[in-house]
């Protein structure tokens, strides 16, 4: 919903949110999440903003909130109700308004030590004793900075300051952070800062309601939270389809010709557009797929890639699509050639008729509302469309895996047999049990996958690593690697054992590497496994989802016999493990157990 | 603006924010006459007639105001 995007229209989302919730909650396609917020001032708003903006993302939240201020009582102490919550994520929502023993001018050294040490030694408590008790991430906030410096500016370097604590005790909750892996801050001092500080304490808030910030700044503090929920559940967009003309360079080749467009350091018209082109080269190097939609003749728009003054250049896009035809057309064409969603997209056009009709066309496309070139930085990266909350191995690299499956699909069209193209890759497959450097990875294409997911279910990493300890499970990675490069993990399946019988929980592959056999050698491989250990017979389900019909005929195809549908098309199979025939023939299975 | 308009104007503000197109507000109506209205929604009813008329009450307008009629006087003397 565009009035969820930065920059937003707080008066009227305040206005309006029980309106925006009851449209929000007509989208059928939402996953359910359950959220705890503790809090150390009142948090009702806080949880009815969080709603809308989780909402927007399609996740549907069930809330616990704490009593009032009773953030630290329910952590150490717990009670029923949030045991029996079970939650997903717990947000614990304290802020500067919670540190009543800061130091003072007549506080000795180790007096102030002192309080550090019970400040951080109490906050650590608190988020060591939630991980054990629950299977959960935790959202701590930082603090924001004092509304008041008695020191003035000595106050952020002198160790009695305020401004000083503030900043120490922050860096030990980054320290916990850094060192554990389901636990993420939220940083409402940057946002408190963007905000304006003054007006987020505004203390009328705090002595009428016990607000800790104004009601106003409540819709920033939440999409904050919300991003970082949504990057964990996969949410975050993949790719750019950019613009040209005036998007990445200032006025229009076609008419103005090379040397009339403004791109590069020398003039401030230009530069403007290079510092985006640095901001998108940057969001590249995180591992987003830079593309081009532009209603340009190609050699045209590949004359104006060439201007001396491009941070970009030709190679660092995957897709270039100058042309006639609709915008939408092209992305989708796009999205198909680089086998990622049309809704992982986001579409950066300086015009907003354009920007309409995409939006018209793709569902769950984003299509940020940009309007002068100097605040075109700020609005995407405001809106966190790539928030990161792991950075894998394989983000980082992906540039360069979707252009050696690009070169791939070259040798493809030379071969006429399509089994000679696939011995011609000489893939090598590991297929293993889980092993403990690849369960960020697994974790993430839980969440990532849609397409090619037979069940859709979601597993955090707190999930996948009590699933690899457990004996009940069979649990396969599979990683690919052929003459152009490795793929890295691209498939993942859990089935639980029940006596005699495996029922596949989940069975994922990344589309990258569709049509390689890939599922055919993991088949093989589980197969194999479940008659080493005994199993007479495997059931696999499909549920189908806006996003997974591709899959709806796997098991079928993997030779498994249907056994029942209902009306949702919901389907239940069954494979008899004598009855298997083995069918990998092109690739090189490793086991590496 | 008269009483009237404002009381008009005021009117939408309550319908958005309880999402009610029935609400009609006069003066003398109080939180107790608006099934959604309790104290956390107060708070938000507050800030969405603050960002209508583009004021601020202060603590002890809030900590005061009796009814509706005693909102739209504060209104009245601010704009």
């Amino acid at each position: 919903m565009d009035v969820l995007e930065y920059p937003f229209d707080v008066e009227y989302i305040i206005k309006n949110k029980k309106r925006i919730k009851k449209t929000l909650l007509e989208n059928n396609n939402l996953i359910e999440k359950n959220i705890a917020i503790l809090g150390g001032s009142t948090t009702s708003e806080v949880k009815n903003m969080l709603e809308i903006f989780l909402l927007n993302y399609g996740i549907k939240p069930n809330f616990y909130e704490s009593e009032y201020n009773l953030f630290y009582e329910d952590a150490i102490f717990g009670n029923d109700k949030l045991d029996n919550f079970k939650p997903d994520i717990i947000y614990i929502h304290t802020t500067i308004r919670n540190i009543k023993d800061y130091p003072t001018i007549k506080d000795s050294i180790g007096d102030i030590d002192l309080k550090y040490n019970n400040i951080t030694k109490k906050f650590q408590s608190i988020w060591e004793n939630l991980l054990k008790k629950f299977n959960a991430i935790i959202i701590q906030n930082n603090f924001e900075l004092p509304g008041v410096r008695l020191l003035g500016n000595k106050d952020v370097t002198d160790v009695h300051g305020f401004v000083n604590y503030v900043n120490r005790v922050n860096a030990y909750f980054y320290k916990f952070a850094a060192e554990n892996d389901r636990f993420y801050i939220n940083d409402i001092n940057y946002v408190s800062s963007c905000y304006g500080l003054d007006k987020w304490l505004n203390d009328f808030y705090w002595h009428m309601y016990k607000y800790a910030m104004e009601v106003p700044a409540i819709p920033y503090l939440a999409f904050n939270i919300a991003k970082i929920i949504k990057s964990l559940y996969g949410k975050n967009k993949k790719a750019i389809a950019l613009d040209l003309d005036n998007t990445i360079w200032g006025g229009i080749i076609g008419d103005d010709g090379v040397e009339g467009i403004h791109v590069g350091t020398d003039l401030p018209s230009g530069e403007v557009y290079y510092y985006f082109q640095k901001y998108l080269g940057d969001l590249k190097d995180l591992g987003v797929l830079l593309n081009i939609v532009s209603k340009n003749n190609e050699d045209t728009a590949l004359i104006g890639l060439e201007h001396q003054g491009n941070f970009l250049h030709k190679d660092d896009f995957l897709k270039i699509k100058a042309n006639w035809d609709p915008k939408n057309i092209n992305i989708m064409n796009i999205s198909k050639e680089l086998a990622i969603g049309a809704d992982s997209f986001l579409f950066v056009d300086d015009n907003p008729a354009e920007r309409k009709i995409v939006k018209d066309y793709i569902n769950g496309i984003a299509t940020p509302d940009i309007k002068n070139p100097e605040d075109y930085v700020r609005i995407l990266d405001r809106n966190g469309y790539f928030e990161v909350t792991v950075l894998s191995k394989e983000d980082l690299n992906k540039f360069e895996m979707y252009q050696e499956n690009l070169k791939r699909e070259e040798l493809a069209n030379s071969y006429t047999n399509y089994e000679d193209y696939l011995k011609s890759l000489q893939m090598v497959g590991e297929i293993a049990s889980f092993k403990p450097i690849y369960l960020e990875r697994i974790s993430q294409l839980t969440n990532k996958s849609n397409q090619f997911n037979l069940t859709t279910k979601r597993y955090t990493l707190a999930d996948i690593e009590s699933v690899c300890s457990c004996d009940k499970y069979i649990t396969l990675y599979g990683k690919l690697s052929d003459i152009f490069g490795d793929n890295g993990v691209v498939s993942v399946v859990i089935g639980e054992i029940k006596e005699k019988e495996l029922h596949i929980d989940l069975w994922i592959m990344s589309c990258r590497v569709l049509k390689r056999d890939m599922e055919v050698a993991m088949m093989d491989t589980l197969v194999k496994k479940a008659a080493n250990l005994g199993i007479k017979k495997i059931f696999g389900y499909y549920y189908p989802t806006e996003k997974n019909k591709m899959v709806e005929d796997f098991y079928q195809e993997q030779g498994f016999n249907l056994i029942s549908a209902d009306d949702n098309n919901n389907k239940e199979y069954e494979l008899e493990v004598n009855a298997y025939e083995m069918r990998n023939k092109v690739i090189e299975v490793k086991c590496n157990e | 603006m008269n009483k009237e308009e404002l009381l008009e104007r005021l009117t939408n503000v309550f319908r958005s924010v309880f999402d009610d197109e029935e609400i009609n507000i006069t003066e003398s109506t109080t939180a107790a006459d608006i099934e959604d209205w309790d104290s956390l929604e107060h708070i938000n009813l507050l800030v969405a007639v603050e960002q209508e008329f583009n004021i601020k009450f202060n603590m002890n307008e809030v900590s005061n105001m009796k009814n509706v009629g005693e909102m739209v006087d504060i209104i009245l003397s601010r704009i």
